[in-house]
């Protein structure tokens, strides 16, 4: 069939296309930095006045996008200029890749004739971001451009998501066209929604009729289909507990009788217990990583597995799967629940679950001196009743946020997995609260990851954003420590601040508020009245230096070897 | 185990880089690989020969590289009934009293003489790898200064 004539469109710059595509695709806001390379598209973002957040470095500029991306689960767009600007995005885009966050960033590049002559500000960044990338692309014609775009926020938003890179010659941007918007995007041999190979599911089905000790462990591919609903209606249904992963929190709520709670290496300890133990095992969207499958070889060794993945790649990768099945979290869950199987009896394994968690409850020990991080972490959940999206930085504090907060939503809790990047919290804070600007939005960081991009705190004060930044202060990299004293013979090379900074004045210095709280008898309170504005404030935490991360499952070992706290 | 892969990219730039990319990436030794346009030169064809531990890990590697959006179409071809072929261009001395010698040997492999040079010859063979390889035998006393392979090509045979 013949296409209708589209119609052609004013004369426009590459720039201005670019943006009434972006327009066009429902983008709100663009997290960015200028440059020489980009200075067209700064020109028209200020034309048209696009909304635009400026960060304070373009490592910050992805990680806002991300969190924006996460929270929402709509596309974070970002620009940056060429060279340097590129290379300080690549952090964040390589943590987009890593949790499939859908992020599309454009990437000034000198011009088509200069690329390859080593320009000023020039680098490879296709080459460079290659393996970082669900997709990336460089503009060699204008009319090319909206094609481009589409083609690149439809790869970022379907299937396994991700980033995708636009890469654009400054030539191209300043070019004028009246080249019209096209419509539909035409990328045959792109199948993101798979069919799903029902009989698969129906067997997987057949089975859970005759599990005795079934378990369901849901991963970050249910937040991406949004099929929180769907989990629990399942897990309800056929009375079959569940253990998350980092990335999974949220699906189910914590105070749901069927939960389990995390698994893997600070996982709760009946959490590992039960993927160890259980009889049938159904993952749906997470990637056995080696956070989660400790030791591949011994994991989950008496059960049958099931493995739900968007990803067909991620089928058998790691973990050999009785069924496999390639699909769409919520369109596969749907099915499993249109079956008729009968309900597996699982009344003998409830109650061995619940003697494990009332025998090994996650637990630490409360202090009268120091102020407990994990106890802090209880305290922020009662103050925002469960209901706050969660972001964290990487380290100790991650772990004891996964372990201690109330979740209750899918989206809720923003952190970096896959790539546990350092510096992640701040700037994913700042696209989360950008996207949800009615919801409460609580950090928690340590002392060594609000160094790494703490010039974003700029950001929060700039665009007076309401975010609670809890600093849990151990004056140590925490996590390295633990590891150091856990399997190096408490050599702590490098991970001891003898000097730190005095952050409750840095906070000031940009004008945030800031608390520092350090006597554990008035931690409630004081923790209550630091959240008691509408403005951001900074709330440092002095917490004791050697608190451990406990449960732990030392790297190789399998699920059921945890250690516990003394 | 050695596996045939075979591969429809789309023609763009970036696009070979990612695909080895992905192959590097996953520690995947490439044996030879044959890229060329195709068609109205918006796709190139290629053909991967790759070294892989197990049949799981080809699976693996065909899922990865199928998740390429460039990569319009991928197969291994490995279990299929198929064709490879490889072309050779080889440089061997050939003084003027060894050339009849050297031409009756390579007549069997039904190799072309491309090239006489005053002590030397080219020679030009296609054929599956092991033909190419047991001609590279028989020459090598001579002394072979110049070899260049082309990696090898192929795809399925019709059915039926
Ligand atoms: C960018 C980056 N560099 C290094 C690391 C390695 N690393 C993981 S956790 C950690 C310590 C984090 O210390 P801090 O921010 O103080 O948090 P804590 O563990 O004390 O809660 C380090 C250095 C990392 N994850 N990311």
């Amino acid at each position: 069939m013949q296409a209708p004539e589209e119609q052609a469109m004013p004369e426009r710059n590459g720039a201005e296309l670019l943006l009434d595509t972006l327009t066009a695709q429902n983008v709100e806001m663009i997290f960015g930095y200028p440059g020489g390379a980009v200075l067209p598209l700064y020109d028209a973002v200020y034309r048209q006045q696009f909304r635009h957040i400026l960060v304070r470095h373009e490592q910050g500029a992805a990680h806002a996008a991300e969190g924006y991306a996460k929270a929402t689960g709509k596309p974070g767009v970002v620009f940056v200029t060429s060279g340097p600007g590129a290379t300080n995005a690549i952090t964040g885009i390589a943590d987009a890749m890593m949790d499939s966050a859908p992020i599309v960033v454009f990437t000034g590049q000198v011009g088509t004739g200069a690329i390859g002559s080593d320009a000023f500000q020039e680098a490879d960044v296709l080459s460079m971001t290659a393996s970082i990338t669900k997709n990336n692309y460089q503009v060699h014609d204008v009319r090319d451009l909206p094609r481009i775009i589409n083609e690149a926020f439809y790869v970022a938003t379907t299937g396994r998501k991700g980033p995708v890179l636009i890469d654009l010659p400054k030539d191209i941007v300043n070019a004028t066209t009246n080249a019209p918007l096209p419509a539909a995007v035409n990328l045959p041999q792109y199948r993101p929604t798979p069919e799903i190979d029902k009989r698969q599911v129906a067997a997987l089905m057949a089975a859970l009729s005759q599990a005795h000790k079934p378990l369901l462990l849901v991963g970050n591919g249910v937040h991406a289909a949004a099929a929180q609903t769907e989990v629990q209606r399942f897990a309800q249904r056929y009375q079959v507990p569940v253990v998350s992963t980092l990335l999974g929190l949220g699906v189910m709520p914590n105070a749901s009788p069927l939960f389990l709670g995390m698994g893997g290496m600070h996982g709760v300890y009946t959490a590992n217990i039960a993927l160890s133990e259980c009889d049938l095992l159904i993952n749906v969207g997470s990637r056995f990583d080696d956070r989660l499958a400790t030791a591949p070889q011994k994991f989950a060794p008496y059960a049958t597995i099931a493995h739900i993945d968007i990803d067909a790649a991620e089928l058998g990768k790691i973990i050999p799967a009785t069924y496999p099945i390639e699909g769409d979290a919520k369109a596969v869950l749907q099915l499993m629940l249109r079956s008729s199987a009968t309900k597996p009896e699982v009344s003998a394994w409830q109650q061995q679950l619940q003697q494990w968690q009332a025998a090994h409850p996650l637990s630490y020990e409360k202090g009268t001196a120091e102020i407990k991080p994990q106890q802090v972490v209880e305290l922020v959940g009662e103050l925002t009743h469960g209901d706050a999206y969660v972001v964290t930085d990487v380290g100790q504090h991650q772990m004891w946020a996964a372990q201690y907060y109330p979740f209750k939503h899918q989206h809720q809790l923003i952190t970096s997995g896959g790539l546990g990047t350092m510096g992640f919290g701040i700037p994913a804070a700042i696209g989360t609260k950008l996207a949800a600007p009615d919801k409460q939005v609580v950090l928690f960081i340590g002392d060594g990851g609000i160094q790494m991009t703490s010039e974003e705190l700029e950001v929060i004060a700039a665009n007076d954003l309401d975010i609670k930044i809890v600093l849990l202060n151990n004056h140590m990299l925490g996590m390295v420590r633990q590891w150091q004293d856990l399997f190096y013979d408490r050599r702590r090379s490098a991970t001891v601040f003898d000097h730190q900074p005095n952050f409750t004045k840095l906070a000031e210095a940009y004008g945030i508020t800031a608390h520092h709280l350090t006597d554990p008898q008035t931690v409630a309170a004081d923790l209550a009245a630091a959240f008691a504005t509408t403005h951001a404030a900074l709330i440092e935490v002095a917490i004791p230096e050697l608190e451990p991360v406990m449960p732990m499952i030392a790297p190789g070992k399998p699920n059921n070897e945890m250690m516990e706290r003394d | 185990m050695r596996r045939v892969l075979t591969c429809l990219l789309s023609n763009d730039p970036g696009v070979l880089n990612r695909f080895t990319g992905t192959l590097t990436r996953r520690q995947v030794n490439i044996n030879s690989i044959s890229i060329s346009p195709v068609g109205d030169n918006s796709a190139s064809r290629v053909t991967a020969i790759v070294y892989l531990d197990n049949e799981t890990t080809a699976k693996q590697l065909v899922a990865q590289l199928n998740k390429q959006i460039d990569v319009l179409e991928i197969h291994d071809i490995t279990d299929q009934p198929h064709v490879e072929r490889e072309l050779a261009l080889i440089r061997v001395n050939a003084a003027a009293n060894k050339r009849a010698e050297l031409f009756a040997m390579v007549q069997p492999f039904r190799a072309d003489v491309v090239d006489v040079a005053l002590d030397s010859l080219m020679l030009q063979i296609t054929g599956s790898r092991d033909k190419v390889n047991a001609l590279l035998r028989v020459v090598q006393p001579y002394g072979v200064t110049q070899v260049v392979r082309t990696g090898v090509a192929g795809f399925t045979r019709a059915e039926g």
